[in-house]
């Protein structure tokens, strides 16, 4: 079972796609190019503070508003391992595991948790912070062949038969 | 056991019995694209080693948020999106006609029991036609495009039971956002949302999109109306028995009903910056704004622009007042213009602008600045969504919007 530990940026409720990524900015070329501006509305200074292996731990509704897969395409070029939330927005749900960003759904550990604080994940089991283990559940399996055939790019390119 | 209407359009299109909680791969009616993602669905269509489309006059194209261009880099998605349209033989490209869930039901597109996907999360307007059409990413779109299919979890659903008559200053668009603020901004994630009774059934096909079009600001997966004659006359169909069905059952399943009186309706706002901050606006009475938006998919339509001339009519616009109008297509453009709604609306001091995504994204034709208040009858209030991050953004109906404009501040119509 796949186990990391990372630093917490802790958000709050209903973190919604014009704060991860504002509309004003999805016509920049890249995902590269639009990574600057995740969370400006909200935490303009955010973006540039976070560091590869770091982790973001959010309250309910998580990524609810746009289908715009730029959202947790930036969140993963940022660095982030995986988010942490009371529960997800159903786009951006699906948006995140076809591109292999991890998404785990865990109602008390944003109520505990402080930013900055070093926590501990074993995927689809627990998360550890400040010496509680908080249970964590396993993804349905439709889902698992998509991020074990590494995100649905991959997927397709299998059923294509050129990988 | 009986079946909501949702899972009698899956039944009907996979050919056996769904339940709500069964994960099923469907067979996609209609797609659509619009010009913000199509580099991306290109891009992403290529990767995958797909060669052509599942059926060409199955996807539809469509350019609104970015037209006309107010970037010199908007224009490369036009370059992408013709390029691809040519190289695949998609005749279905509107590049500027209107408000992509607007077309795509005007034009004909999309008709009662399909299934519908767009790449845009506002897709959960075709409901209103009796469709189940919802929104995903483009990586999602790009595999639809090369298999016609898509894996979906038959959703759970909410019934919302409507009875009695709207008091005269109440729109569809107050309904919602009640609604909205009672469930709560994910209050119906990864659910259908089902409207019924009477005061559903005496509504036009226009006032069931502005409600189906906003299911997705409680987290709904998708929301549905009975197709009935008004649908049909609507999508110039005759219903089939299938398609008169599609009615929930007497005994189906339900995670919740919720009931509402008409009568009991009153004007509303979401307040900023959340669209379940939902207010009576009795309450915010007397709040000084600097501008006022009509337009979007929500209520951009020829009846809401008419609401709201009703209202402006021989009077004019606070003096310090914007009022911006965008029609939802060409077609309710030239409607208007012909039946005299235009010109109230601009002799009542309104900018109208072409038919656009435009201010609903934030991304043309009236940003606003830091301590500025809007009054808008789109379906977003959140932050940095019509410029900068300290714009308060008030939701409400056409009439309200119409009655601000005048007064200068928040009133009700």
């Amino acid at each position: 079972m796949e186990q990391f530990t990372g630093k917490v940026w802790v958000l709050g409720d209903d973190i919604d796609t014009d704060i991860i990524i504002p509309t004003e900015y999805l016509a920049l070329k890249t995902v590269d190019d639009m990574k600057p501006y995740a969370f400006s509305p909200l935490r303009p200074e955010l973006a540039g503070q976070i560091k590869e292996g770091d982790i973001i731990v959010a309250g309910k509704n998580f990524g609810c508003g746009s289908s715009r897969e730029q959202a947790p395409e930036i969140i993963k070029a940022l660095g982030i391992k995986c988010v942490i939330a009371k529960s997800f927005a159903r786009i951006f749900f699906r948006n995140s595991i076809n591109n292999g960003l991890l998404l785990i759904e865990q109602d008390a550990l944003h109520d505990h948790v402080t930013e900055g604080e070093e926590i501990s994940v074993t995927v689809g089991k627990e998360v550890v912070a400040n010496g509680t283990s908080y249970a964590i559940s396993a993804l349905p399996q439709n889902l698992l062949d998509i991020i074990n055939a590494g995100g649905l790019v991959k997927a397709m390119r299998k059923l294509n038969g050129l990988d | 056991m009986g079946y909501t209407v949702i899972e009698k359009i899956i039944r009907n299109n996979i050919g056996k019995d769904v339940k709500a909680g069964e994960i099923v791969t469907v067979n996609v009616d209609r797609v659509m694209i619009h010009d913000i993602f199509i580099p991306f669905v290109a891009s992403k269509f290529e990767e995958m080693g797909f060669t052509k489309l599942w059926d060409p006059d199955k996807v539809v194209l469509i350019y609104d948020h970015l037209v006309p261009a107010s970037q010199v880099d908007d224009t490369r998605h036009f370059k992408v999106g013709n390029e691809f349209a040519a190289k695949y033989g998609m005749k279905n490209v509107h590049r500027s006609d209107g408000i992509c869930h607007q077309l795509m039901t005007e034009a004909g597109y999309v008709k009662p029991g399909n299934i519908v996907f767009g790449t845009d999360s506002h897709t959960t307007t075709y409901g209103c036609v009796g469709a189940f059409s919802s929104g995903i990413g483009y990586t999602e779109m790009a595999s639809i495009l090369g298999t016609g299919t898509m894996w979906v979890k038959v959703p759970e659903t909410i019934r919302v039971e409507i009875n009695g008559t709207l008091p005269d200053n109440v729109m569809a668009k107050d309904i919602i956002l009640k609604l909205i603020g009672d469930l709560g901004a994910d209050g119906a994630t990864y659910k259908a949302l089902e409207f019924t009774g009477d005061t559903v059934a005496n509504m036009s096909v226009a006032s069931r999109m502005s409600m189906s079009n906003m299911a997705i600001e409680a987290g709904a997966k998708c929301a549905v109306f009975t197709p009935d004659e008004k649908t049909a006359e609507y999508c110039e169909v005759t219903l089939t028995d299938k398609e008169k069905d599609l009615v929930g059952d007497a005994d189906a399943v339900y995670c919740r009903t919720i009931t509402y009186q008409a009568e009991e309706f009153v004007p509303v706002c979401a307040c900023p910056s959340n669209v379940d901050n939902v207010r009576p606006v009795s309450e915010l009475e007397g709040t000084e704004i600097d501008q006022v938006f009509i337009g979007s998919c929500t209520n951009g339509r020829l009846e809401d622009l008419m609401a709201a001339a009703e209202v402006l009519k021989g009077k004019k616009v606070a003096p310090f007042v914007k009022l911006i109008v965008t029609p939802a297509s060409r077609k309710i453009y030239t409607q208007a213009l012909e039946n005299g709604t235009m010109k109230i609306l601009a002799d009542a001091g309104a900018m109208i602008t072409h038919p656009s995504c435009g201010l609903c994204c934030g991304r043309t034709g009236g940003i606003l600045t830091d301590g500025e208040k809007v009054v808008a009858t789109n379906n977003r209030n959140f932050l940095g969504r019509m410029g900068s991050s300290k714009v308060g953004i008030y939701l409400a109906s056409p009439k309200t919007a119409a009655a601000c404009a005048v007064a200068g501040k928040i009133v009700s119509a």
